[in-house]
């Protein structure tokens, strides 16, 4: 995934893309998270200033959601489905090959890789599923996750 | 020499599996051979078990092949693709295959069959004839209407559609919204993502009528973040409706206004539930509300809001169409109409499956799944979402219908069947029913909040062998709590699934000791 430095100016053009409109919070957040990758106490500091919340209610909404990561994630982003169409077809033996093929836990990062579970990525009929930089796969068997592990080496 | 129509479906399941790779390996096949194509990305059919499922029409037919890779495209050429030539992959007319034909299609008609990015091809297949049908019979007929169909509300709630529609209608306020719930949270699930990537455009005529219907002019949708298909495909087809004056002001000088605004969730399941959403919309965490008031009376930002579920929306298009007495005649007992089924787990022919209500479980697992992929035996089923109870295979005779399934302390919700297989370890299951509670409970009520993080503690015991009697009386009298004090499903429904296991499936704590959690 491709995100950049936290910048102010950058910052504050999203807001403005949103109207500066305090019930955007979520949607604006999300932006930030696609833009630079993760959510800074520089950008809670920011939002609570240009929405006019305090960042007490910014860090309280930060806080609820998974998306919102508070630190920086690795350069590729790996979502294993978790969830019980995809325990049903082996995704509790994917996840440990994950781990094991990627050498990080759950939850864990490099500065290669995050790894992460997900519950449900609505891909049930195709379990198990992963998604990896915000791309869905199917059908994973561990031989399959290898090979797209390794074309984002290649892409990069 | 006209083009030669080629489909290949732009949804999540069949690009996940590849569809992508194929349609560009067919555009380049067809450049290199001179051949003229029209690429069309349509949606999914739902056939998922046959993704990427491929349609070339020839003669009038769509010719399908199943389960094309990016590497048969160059031998599928040679072999006369575009000629109804003979090869491995090719299936037949689409129309031939009875995992379609069978079905009870009334919401999904279009998915799999247009270009869910063309209005003309919406156009050409009723699309807003609906809506037209509404502006003339007017707002109180278009509500009974939808009352006499017995719609229900197909998130899992169940509850009737139009008593809801009737009381925003009634309602006093200026502004009044209509919310789609697009969280399609549960796993299992996936007919609210097949529909918005096959039919946006009819998930938007259904949204247009609701708000004609009760007198609302602002629309949202809260899609979530796990489908960025959806989610590009649903935000094109909002402009485009934009583009031809189908959303904005003075709908086609109908004197109507309605705009949408899609809002993306953030990873929470609780999102799901209307209350929790609606905070979400307003920018909050996504915390759950006391009910009452019911967002009909008092939702999106204090104003009367009528809170569906995608597919309970896109229903109403073809109620109207058609009548509400036509869909009616459409299942049993009190539930009215069709559900889309989806076909998950461990199941041979995977996919969507939208039939009548009164349809048996066994029905669809059979005669649609044809089983379990793996070939061993069915141990159980979870319908309905991480809510839903575990049902064994002497249960699968039970038709689905809400109120059989009420009987039998399970519930149909939104629609999922999970199919699990003998090697699955049902205390395994119970266990991950308590940490996912624990997981994405919002933390509002102290029954869901901490109930589920003890219930994963007692089921750890009970696992290790520890004081098992004593600590499945302990989880039984857990379950009552949860169930009876909670403020929501969430924590109020977690129980479903656990208490299914302990009454049918007890002796997998004992073998579930030292396995692999």
């Amino acid at each position: 995934m491709t995100t950049e430095t936290y910048d102010k100016q950058v910052a504050s053009n999203i807001v403005a893309s949103f109207e500066a409109r305090a019930e955007m919070l979520v949607q604006i957040l999300n932006a930030f998270v696609e833009r630079f990758g993760w959510i800074s106490e520089d950008a809670i500091r920011q939002l609570a200033e240009e929405l006019n919340l305090s960042r007490a209610e910014v860090h309280g909404v930060v806080s609820y959601y998974h998306d919102f990561r508070t630190s920086p994630p690795g350069k590729h982003v790996i979502k294993v489905c978790e969830a019980e169409s995809c325990q049903a077809m082996g995704s509790r033996e994917l996840s440990a090959h994950a781990e094991k093929s990627l050498g990080v836990k759950m939850h864990g990062n490099t500065d290669q890789v995050t790894l992460e579970p997900v519950y449900c990525l609505g891909n049930c009929a195709c379990s198990p599923a992963v998604m990896v930089d915000g791309k869905t796969f199917g059908r994973v068997t561990a031989q399959r996750f290898d090979e797209i592990v390794s074309s984002l080496g290649k892409s990069n | 020499m006209t083009a030669t129509k080629i489909y290949v479906p732009r949804e999540t399941a069949a690009v996940s599996v590849g569809a992508d790779d194929v349609a560009i390996e067919i555009a380049r096949q067809a450049k290199e051979s001179g051949a003229r194509i029209e690429l069309i990305r349509n949606g999914s059919w739902g056939a998922t078990w046959l993704e990427p499922l491929v349609e070339v029409l020839v003669d009038d037919k769509r010719i399908a092949y199943g389960n094309v890779a990016a590497g048969d495209v160059a031998d599928m050429f040679a072999s006369g693709l575009l000629t109804d030539g003979d090869h491995e992959r090719r299936i037949g007319p689409i129309m031939d295959i009875d995992y379609l034909i069978n079905q009870d299609r009334w919401t999904f008609w279009r998915c799999g069959l247009i270009d869910p990015l063309s209005i003309e091809d919406f156009r050409a297949h009723k699309g807003f004839a609906a809506l037209e049908k509404a502006f003339e019979m007017g707002a109180d007929a278009v509500i009974e209407a939808v009352k006499t169909s017995g719609l229900r509300g197909r998130g899992g709630a169940g509850f009737p559609a139009g008593i809801k529609w009737q009381t925003v209608a009634g309602a006093e306020g200026d502004q009044k919204y209509i919310a789609c719930n697009a969280d399609e949270g549960d796993s299992g699930t996936f007919s609210d993502r097949i529909l918005m990537e096959g039919d946006p455009l009819g998930l938007i005529e259904s949204m247009l009528i609701a708000g004609f219907a009760v007198g609302a002019s602002r629309g949202y949708i809260y899609l979530r973040s796990e489908y960025p298909l959806a989610r590009l495909i649903l935000s094109r087809a909002i402009d485009l409706a934009r583009e031809t004056g189908w959303l904005g002001e003075n709908i086609q000088d109908s004197g109507f206004d309605f705009d949408i605004e899609l809002h993306i969730g953030a990873g929470s399941y609780v999102c799901g539930e209307e209350t929790a959403m609606l905070e979400s919309l307003e920018g909050k965490a996504g915390v759950v509300r006391f009910k009452p008031p019911l967002p009909a009376i008092s939702g999106l930002f204090g104003a009367p809001t009528v809170v569906n579920n995608v597919v309970t929306l896109a229903s109403v298009a073809n109620i109207i169409n058609l009548g509400g007495e036509k869909y009616a005649s459409f299942g049993v007992n009190r539930s009215t109409g069709t559900l889309a089924f989806q076909l998950a787990g461990n199941i041979k022919r995977g996919g969507l499956v939208e039939k009548a209500f009164g349809i048996t479980v066994r029905e669809l697992i059979d005669d649609w799944g044809g089983g379990t992929a793996s070939g061993r035996p069915l141990k159980a089923v979870q319908i309905g979402g991480p809510l839903g109870a575990y049902l064994t295979a002497d249960q699968l005779d039970t038709p689905l219908d809400y109120e059989a399934f009420t009987e039998i302390g399970a519930m149909i919700g939104h629609g999922g069947v999970v199919v699990f297989d003998d090697s699955a370890n049902m205390a395994h299951q119970a266990r991950f029913a308590m940490e996912f509670c624990a997981i994405e409970s919002c933390g509002k009520c102290t029954p869901c909040r901490i109930g589920s993080t003890r219930g994963v503690e007692v089921i750890d015991r009970m696992i290790a062998g520890v004081e098992r009697e004593q600590n499945y009386d302990l989880l039984v009298e857990l379950c009552a709590t949860m169930e009876d004090a909670s403020l929501c499903a969430m924590g109020g429904m977690t129980p479903y699934p656990v208490r299914s296991v302990l009454k049918y499936f007890a002796e997998d704590f004992a073998s579930a000791q030292g396995a692999d959690q």
